[in-house]
């Protein structure tokens, strides 16, 4: 029940938005529901540790027929993934109070609208139901780009539109395939879905379809290029709400449902298919290296981390893809904080530009150790968030194949390269005149970076109950890969 | 049974001073913070001290031997059933004897620093800073697992970036600290691989058993090839280039010059004393397995001896004096790493293991002498540079005193500390490999020879016209000078033989004189040309650089090392890789990607058309035309 109740308050919530008039209480409505929602994740949390390992299953035979059925549950997938949805909407919200927001009720409730998706994406254990979800996930974060997105908006949230569009049509029509060959009586159910039986030349298709949606959504090298322009356009909260919780749809889809159904073909091609994340890391890092807008840093340095990801979860063994889970809420929790930190600085200096910035530390040495700090999680230090996660998933790929492990290992270095370099140019030297008046930050603005940096250490020293969920889901797609 | 269990508060105060003193930062006054941070690493003074004595001289000894003891251990993570990363405290006489050297430095810097740091702006955030070093720098030698070593290698990594960047308003600063942290980053990738290696072979991470008798890597691994060498071998190699990095050995030593940067106090604790030796402790630790993988600790052994003579060579061609000291140190760890290198294993064969454990700990406290007397000194003239001063022994009486004291005892005059443990060195490498031998002796005059340069360019010669009269500096900074100068010049007399070895059993070794006198006649040698040429102001060592020509320039530009790492970074990676790369992603990749979508073109017109109008219909109708779209294949396929 309660899993149901998590997908359809924010579902009320939204549509009750759209006709406040008034802005002031649309958005503290949002931020209210936003929270009362992530109350609920830890009540859920909770009952799943103390009453049940079962799953929170919530089963309604909507049509019997077609065999859909509301089925929404939640393992230790998915017990993460919404506890990181929970966690990112709230901080995502309450960053942009410092911000102007036009039309603010339908922008709210767009956002609230967008965690409804998200957190049916990630508790659906139906096909159709996951299908629909991944959809409508895509209406608000088309919306919010478009409308509240800076330049060139329209060109470039529909590339984006009809890139992860296509992507997704394809992986309806797998799903749809897939249908037809699940043991009679046909069913969506993820159980029929996993023991379809297809042919090695049907799996190839199938297997193609998904890793496409799933390669354009995280994005995967060389799908990524709608990545860079949507994260610069977009309104602040909407990049947040794209690189911290829709890149994951892709990845958790690929753990979810890509690799148990289709991991033959992972099998037969050798790790084939890693290359391309693999190629993803070094590339995106390279080209990190070389960029002057903050926004498009960012974005390239989130295809190389998650490259790392997708990498870990296709290696198709226990410790990478239980790295690969943790390393995605990591990675949620810190390209946030660095969005909020670029917002900041953009609202103080109106650039982006890392040419035009520098020695902000000397002005804002709150701003500076907290922007120190997200950064030191994004390099996987010790005891910081990315650190168990990374080291996970290249342990996974070494036992997969020594020399992937090797080319990933180069993250270790490229990130420290990229990143101290950057925050080099912006943070540290003197001040020059665009950044001589910059102020620090007031407690309002620093709430959602010192509730993501309590995130980094909570997860980087004791991730305990976090690798716990981890294992809990990846035991069982494991099992089904054996 | 002694209980041990307090040592885990070795670790735990100075965490405890860290994260109080950084979250409360500037709440109180700057010296509240110094004094707290100093106080804390007091109390770990104390502790270790006990520690040692009762691990030395009261805990029972097992068939002669020095026992391993857990004193401490959590199981942090299970990766596997089989795999867990602990956290706790391993007492073995090494990670002992590293708790006597850190604390006892960290402390005296600390004080110091109360004298040194005055008034700057980031009082508060130094000492802040030093107590995270400390926490990571104990964490790393009393680590149980190679897991737990590298966690906090990272943070004494981070550490040391934070605090060579302490003045972050200096570029040049700046620069230093992103170059630190790249290079050993760059070395640690290869730490992080072999651990890979080591644990995927071996199964486990656990120093206890991989270093004992029946270890599992000197079966495991072995079976395999690659390129000459087994599994294991490359393995022990990988984690010898992060050793390498942190060491600053060649070529990954580049770093280590430029990190100078920092604060004095900060050179002489983390590039003297503690953390530039983690690499020698790291090899140390894994020792009976390099000691298995004789390919690796041949490797060892060479790169130890060239960094020695390399480092020994361009320290004589410096004039900033910190330089000149980085240069001295990375030539003494290559020593070290020589020393393990040659080293057997196991009573009297293990001499070389002792001698580098020993030198090791003579090291840290001449090395921090010299580096906090040449903070003193820049604290009274205000210069880096050698030949900016002359004549300060009258002004600076103290300082002059103990720094002579530490320039003995580096260049190993008996009977002060160096002596004894470079000795031990010599002997080991004269009985394993002569060619080494042969370049430790030059190295051992040239050391003596580029330390009396320095000193008596600064203590002697001509005065120079200063700002203002150079005065001593206060109590709080000569007093860890006189106690670090009474450690340089009686820690030889520490019977390491009987303390530290190989395999923890004593041994019997008396100073073998035939080697001992021509060191000492080499080193004399060094400090007359040192006489000749500096005490008095004169044109002849212009004459003689000169004369050597091009070798000197060579010498004097580091040997071009860093121009060489600059053209393959900023031109090969950032402008003919990068750039062309974002270029190819920008035009070919996305450009195939928008000829693939057409489609999307023609659609965008279309589309533009809508967009002034309600959000929230266009919003209703894309829900239900989604579903409808849905529903629809739905049916029709089913039917």
């Amino acid at each position: 029940m309660l899993t149901l109740i998590l997908i359809l308050l924010p579902l009320l919530v939204a549509i009750g938005l759209f006709f406040i008039k008034n802005e002031r209480w649309a958005r503290n409505l949002a931020l209210a529901a936003a929270l009362i929602e992530s109350g609920i994740s830890i009540a859920a949390l909770y009952t799943y540790f103390n009453f049940c390992h079962c799953q929170l299953l919530f089963r309604f035979e909507w049509l019997a027929n077609y065999g859909i059925s509301l089925k929404f549950g939640m393992d230790g997938l998915s017990m993460l993934m919404t506890l990181l949805t929970n966690f990112l909407v709230p901080v995502v919200i309450y960053s942009s109070f410092t911000q102007k927001v036009e039309r603010a009720s339908s922008f709210y409730s767009l956002i609230i609208l967008m965690q409804a998706g998200l957190i049916g994406v990630f508790t659906a254990f139906d096909g159709m139901m996951f299908y629909i979800f991944w959809e409508l996930t895509l209406i608000p974060a088309y919306f919010i780009a478009a409308y509240w997105g800076g330049e060139n908006r329209i060109r470039i949230t529909l590339k984006f539109f009809a890139y992860t569009f296509s992507g997704s049509l394809l992986m309806l029509v797998a799903i749809i395939y897939l249908y037809f060959h699940t043991p009679l009586p046909h069913s969506f159910d993820h159980i029929w879905l996993y023991a379809s039986n297809l042919n090695p030349a049907e799996q190839v298709w199938v297997f193609l379809a998904f890793f496409l949606a799933f390669a354009i959504k995280i994005p995967i090298f060389p799908f990524h290029t709608w990545q860079p322009d949507t994260y610069v356009t977009a309104p602040y909260s909407g990049s947040m709400l794209l690189g911290g919780l829709m890149s994951k749809m892709g990845l958790f889809g690929m753990i979810r449902w890509m690799i148990p159904i289709t991991y033959p073909v992972l099998n037969r091609t050798d790790g084939f298919f890693i290359i391309f994340p693999l190629i993803g890391i070094v590339y995106a890092s390279l080209i990190a290296i070389r960029q002057d807008d903050l926004k498009r840093f960012v974005a390239y340095t989130s295809i190389a981390h998650l490259g790392l990801v997708a990498a870990g979860a296709m290696a198709l063994n226990a410790q990478a893809m239980q790295g690969a889970m943790i390393q995605m809420v990591s990675h949620g929790i810190n390209i946030v904080g660095l969005f909020i930190i670029i917002q900041y600085i953009e609202s103080r200096t109106k650039t982006t530009s890392i040419a035009e910035l520098q020695g902000i530390a000397l002005k804002a040495p709150r701003l500076a150790v907290l922007f120190m700090i997200i950064l030191l999680g994004s390099i996987a230090l010790p005891l910081t968030n990315g650190f168990v996660g990374e080291f996970l998933i290249l342990l996974g790929l070494f036992k997969y194949y020594w020399l992937y492990a090797a080319v990933a290992g180069l993250t270790v270095i490229f990130s420290v390269v990229y990143m101290l370099w950057m925050y080099q140019r912006v943070m540290l030297g003197n001040t020059n005149t665009v950044t001589e008046s910059f102020t620090d930050l007031s407690w309002k603005e620093m709430i959602p970076l010192i509730a993501i940096v309590i995130m980094i250490f909570w997860i980087g020293i004791a991730p305990g109950m976090f690798m716990h969920l981890a294992e809990n889901g990846v035991r069982q797609i494991i099992g089904v890969v054996r | 049974m002694i209980d041990f269990s307090y040592t885990i508060w070795i670790l735990l105060i100075p965490l405890i001073v860290f994260v109080v003193t950084g979250l409360t930062g500037n709440r109180f006054k700057p010296i509240v913070t110094g004094i707290i941070g100093t106080a804390g690493l007091g109390i770990v003074f104390l502790l270790s001290v006990i520690t040692a004595y009762k691990f030395f001289f009261v805990l029972d000894k097992v068939d002669g031997a020095f026992q391993r003891l857990l004193a401490f251990n959590y199981t942090w993570l299970n990766l596997t059933d089989k795999l867990h990363i602990n956290i706790g405290v391993l007492l073995d006489p090494i990670s002992v004897m590293m708790l006597i050297v850190i604390s006892t430095v960290s402390f005296m810097v600390h004080i110091y620093s109360l004298g040194y740091m005055k008034g700057e702006k980031g009082f508060a955030r130094f000492f802040s800073i030093l107590s995270l070093f400390s926490f990571s720098m104990l964490g790393l030698v009393i680590a149980t697992n190679i897991f737990q070593m590298y966690i906090f290698w990272e943070l004494v990594g981070v550490s040391s970036f934070l605090l060579i960047g302490f003045y972050y308003e200096k570029d040049s600063a700046v620069a230093a600290s992103k170059k630190a942290f790249i290079v050993t980053r760059f070395a640690d990738l290869g730490f992080l691989i072999g651990i890979l290696v080591l644990s995927y072979t071996t199964g486990t991470f656990d120093f206890i058993t991989l270093t004992g008798p029946n270890s599992p890597a000197f079966t495991s691994g072995q079976g395999i090839m690659f390129l000459g060498m087994s599994t294991m071998t490359w393995s022990m190699l990988f984690i010898f280039m992060g050793g390498a990095g942190k060491s600053a050995m060649f070529p990954l030593h580049i770093w280590l010059p430029d990190a100078m940067e920092g604060p004095t106090p900060v050179s002489a604790l983390i590039h003297a004393a503690t953390m530039v030796v983690a690499g020698v402790y790291l090899v140390a630790r894994m020792f009976p397995i390099f000691h298995h993988e004789q390919s690796a600790l041949e490797i060892v052994a060479w790169v130890g001896g060239f960094t020695s003579l390399f480092a020994a060579v361009i320290a004589c061609t410096q004039y900033d004096i910190k330089r000149v000291l980085a240069y001295s140190t990375m030539s003494q760890i290559g020593l070290m790493m020589l020393a393990l290198g040659v080293s057997g294993y196991g009573g009297e064969d293990g001499l070389g293991y002792m001698a580098s454990m020993f030198h090791l700990f003579t090291h840290a406290f001449f090395k921090a002498l010299l580096f906090l007397g040449a903070g003193a000194i820049i604290h009274a003239v205000h210069s880096n540079y050698m030949h900016e001063m002359g004549g300060l022994r009258k002004h600076l009486p103290i300082t002059h005193a103990t720094f002579l004291i530490a320039c003995l005892a580096i260049s190993g005059i008996p009977p002060f500390a160096g002596f004894f443990s470079k000795d031990e060195i010599l002997v080991a490498a004269f009985h394993h490999n002569k060619a080494l031998f042969a370049m430790e002796y030059l190295v051992a005059g040239m050391t003596a020879f580029y330390m009396f340069r320095l000193y008596f360019n600064v203590f002697w010669g001509k005065e120079q016209h200063y700002h203002h009269t150079p005065h001593e500096a206060p109590l709080t900074m000569t007093l860890p000078l006189i106690i670090l100068a009474i450690g340089s010049t009686f820690a030889g007399f520490i019977p390491f033989t009987k303390l530290v070895t190989s395999d923890s059993l004593p041994f019997e070794n008396n100073t073998e004189w035939g080697i001992a006198i021509p060191s000492i006649l080499i080193a004399l040698v060094g400090i007359g040309i040192a006489t000749m040429l500096y005490m008095k102001k004169s044109d002849t060592s212009k004459k003689v650089s000169i004369a050597l020509g091009g070798f000197y320039t060579a010498a004097f530009n580091k040997f071009y090392i860093d121009q060489v790492y600059l053209f393959i970074t900023k031109k090969i990676l950032f402008n003919y890789v990068s750039r062309p790369v974002a270029w190819f992603d920008r035009h070919i990749v996305d450009g195939t990607m928008n000829q693939i979508a057409f489609v999307t073109n023609v659609a965008s017109d279309k589309i533009k058309g809508f967009q002034s109008g309600q959000l929230q219909q266009y919003a209703l109708a894309f829900v239900s035309g989604v579903i409808g779209l849905a529903l629809l294949f739905t049916y029709l396929w089913t039917n």
